[in-house]
């Protein structure tokens, strides 16, 4: 028997009762939310628990919702089931004054340089993480360059020297 | 002066091991790789990797552009199979904003990625040749990635940063002369590729110089998201292609060739029979590209007024062409809400888009799943040990595009 999105929104509630929230499917794939407390716990119970094994990383990145107060920001995993080949999509948010999220590199490898990519763009604190330094920026920056609060620069300003660029 | 002597950092003369540092440009790394390894003698005790030399901030970019912007920056992600990641990014962008593409239109997309594919693995193979020191095979197969270079050319009109096709298929219809250049490529490419293989696969010094060195368990290289090819070579047999097929290729027979031991010399094979899957891909796909009859063989997009510019001609002559024109150049077309991940197989591995919209016209946040990213941090683990000269051709054998890696 395989395994479809509606089983395992029915073991996460039966694991986690009201704890997982904000059950949607788009585009086949299934997504859902829980307080980020307990991240690690339900990312262990999705790779443990034999029928779910969601033993594939796929992705981690983060979202800022400027928007949301309390929860700007918010961090994404992208789960796969290889066997089942099953894919889901899992989000805890957390606010910009405390950016703590525990980190999955106990759980997957491949999760360290993600969440370094994560905490150089968004500042995500990854508590735990072995190694949490800038990784595609360099060190000495002191602003996280993906969120929302800094824009890209006005096409049309005309206040800029622009001869170096061939523009002048 | 005060200080005129030299001070040794503590602890340096005690010190047993070298400390050696290779790139950011160095002729062994092909790409912006920094590795600062210790060496104990010629063997590799630890190595600590620097990245980002070439980041272009293409996420941020992605969120002032409309959709069909975005195609030039994925151009620059892996520029060794760039149609790959422009058909990625149509087929994701088709997907969110659910177009069905004709089946010729489909099938002419699995020839350009499956060509696509081809000159990759041929790059990554042939400098794996290159730096076991054998230059011959390198020099030998450039000329047929020239050739793929020149169907490119004689669709899109560019060479490396293709910028191939449209949201719903293709800018203009593919040239008689691309297919006689394709046939040519189908004719004559076979040959090159056995005398290729004749070359390295059974040669021992090849062989003594790959097996055994770089090596990964399945369990390893699923716990570091290892995808593509170099899984496979570690014996999973995952593949997008077949896993979640796109464009059509669920009408296609192949087989996906898997490794054992995930080392050098299986990464080489896999690479090589993933190549001559390709090939028959291709003659299957073209066989179905020559079937269809009348109108149908003329078939080269979709019917997406929203995305899909309007011919030119149709443009200065009628006024819905010309209001389409006008909405899609001044990005004036609004996107649906919603978010989607949609991944294909590049060339080397799962190459994933993660777009999210607002319902604005350009992507909220646009974040790029880039396989090579994610592996190169098992590169201490895989060097770890072994001769620096290995080290070498492990780097090359992963497959790292510094474009990609650095997004």
């Amino acid at each position: 028997m395989s395994l479809t999105n509606e089983m395992v929104q029915e073991k996460l509630i039966a694991k986690f009762s009201d704890q997982v929230l904000q059950f949607a499917t788009s585009y086949g794939m299934l997504s859902f939310e829980s307080p980020k407390e307990i991240n690690l716990k339900v990312l262990q119970f999705l790779y443990d628990e034999p029928s779910l094994a969601f033993t594939f990383l796929t992705d981690i990145c983060a979202v800022n919702y400027p928007n949301q107060k309390g929860a700007e920001l918010v961090v994404v995993y992208h789960l796969h089931n290889l066997k089942e080949n099953i894919r889901l999509r899992y989000s805890v948010s957390t606010s910009l004054e405390n950016t703590d999220v525990y980190t999955a590199t106990k759980l997957f490898e491949s999760a360290n340089w993600m969440e370094r990519e994560t905490y150089d763009f968004f500042g995500i604190n990854f508590v735990g993480h072995p190694n949490l330094k800038r990784i595609l920026n360099v060190d000495e920056m002191d602003y996280f360059p993906l969120r929302k609060e800094f824009p890209l620069e006005d096409q049309t300003r005309i206040d800029k020297d622009d001869e170096m660029f061939g523009r002048g | 002066m005060e200080h005129n002597h030299i001070t040794l950092p503590e602890g340096s003369i005690e010190k047993t091991t070298t400390t050696l540092n290779i790139g950011p440009t160095h002729p062994a790394t092909h790409g912006v790789f920094q590795n600062i390894m210790e060496v104990d003698g010629e063997r590799v005790v630890s190595s600590d990797q620097t990245v980002g030399y070439i980041h272009r901030a293409f996420e941020k970019l992605a969120e002032r552009r409309p959709l069909y912007q975005i195609t030039t920056i994925t151009d620059r992600l892996n520029y060794c199979s760039s149609p790959i990641n422009n058909m990625g990014w149509h087929i994701t962008c088709e997907k969110f904003l659910q177009i069905e593409t004709p089946k010729r239109v489909d099938y002419l997309r699995v020839i350009i990625m499956e060509l696509a594919r081809i000159s990759d693995h041929l790059i990554c193979n042939s400098i794996v040749g290159v730096d076991t020191g054998a230059y011959t095979g390198f020099l030998y197969v450039m000329q047929y990635r020239e050739l793929i270079y020149e169907i490119y050319e004689e669709i899109c009109g560019s060479r490396l940063t293709t910028n191939m096709g449209r949201i719903g298929g293709f800018e203009r219809n593919f040239t008689n002369t691309a297919f006689t250049k394709l046939e040519k490529f189908l004719n004559e490419y076979p040959k090159v590729l056995k005398e290729f293989e004749s070359l390295f696969t059974r040669n021992r010094i090849f062989m003594e110089r790959t097996q055994g060195t770089g090596g990964i368990s399945a369990e390893r290289a699923m716990n570091y998201g290892f995808t593509g090819p170099n899984l496979r070579a570690a014996g999973v047999d995952y593949d997008v292609r077949v896993h979640q097929p796109y464009s059509s290729y669920q009408d296609f027979n192949f087989t996906v060739p898997v490794g054992t031991t995930g080392d050098n010399y299986d990464r080489f094979l896999v690479r090589n029979a993933e190549m001559w899957e390709s090939i028959s891909i291709i003659r299957q796909a073209y066989e179905k590209v020559q079937a269809f009859k009348g109108a149908e063989a003329e078939v080269y997009h979709a019917d997406v007024p929203e995305y899909y510019l309007p011919k030119k001609e149709d443009v200065y002559t009628k006024m819905e062409a010309l209001i389409w024109h006008f909405k899609i150049i001044m990005g004036e077309i609004d996107l649906p809400k919603g978010q989607i991940y949609c991944p294909v197989e590049g060339g080397n591995g799962e190459l994933g888009f993660y777009l999210i919209s607002d319902g604005g016209r350009t992507p909220f946040r646009l974040h790029f799943r880039r396989p090579c990213f994610i592996y190169y941090q098992a590169y201490p683990e895989l060097i770890k040990g072994g001769m620096l000269s290995d080290a070498v051709v492990t780097m090359s054998s992963l497959n790292l595009i510094a474009g990609e890696l650095d997004a």
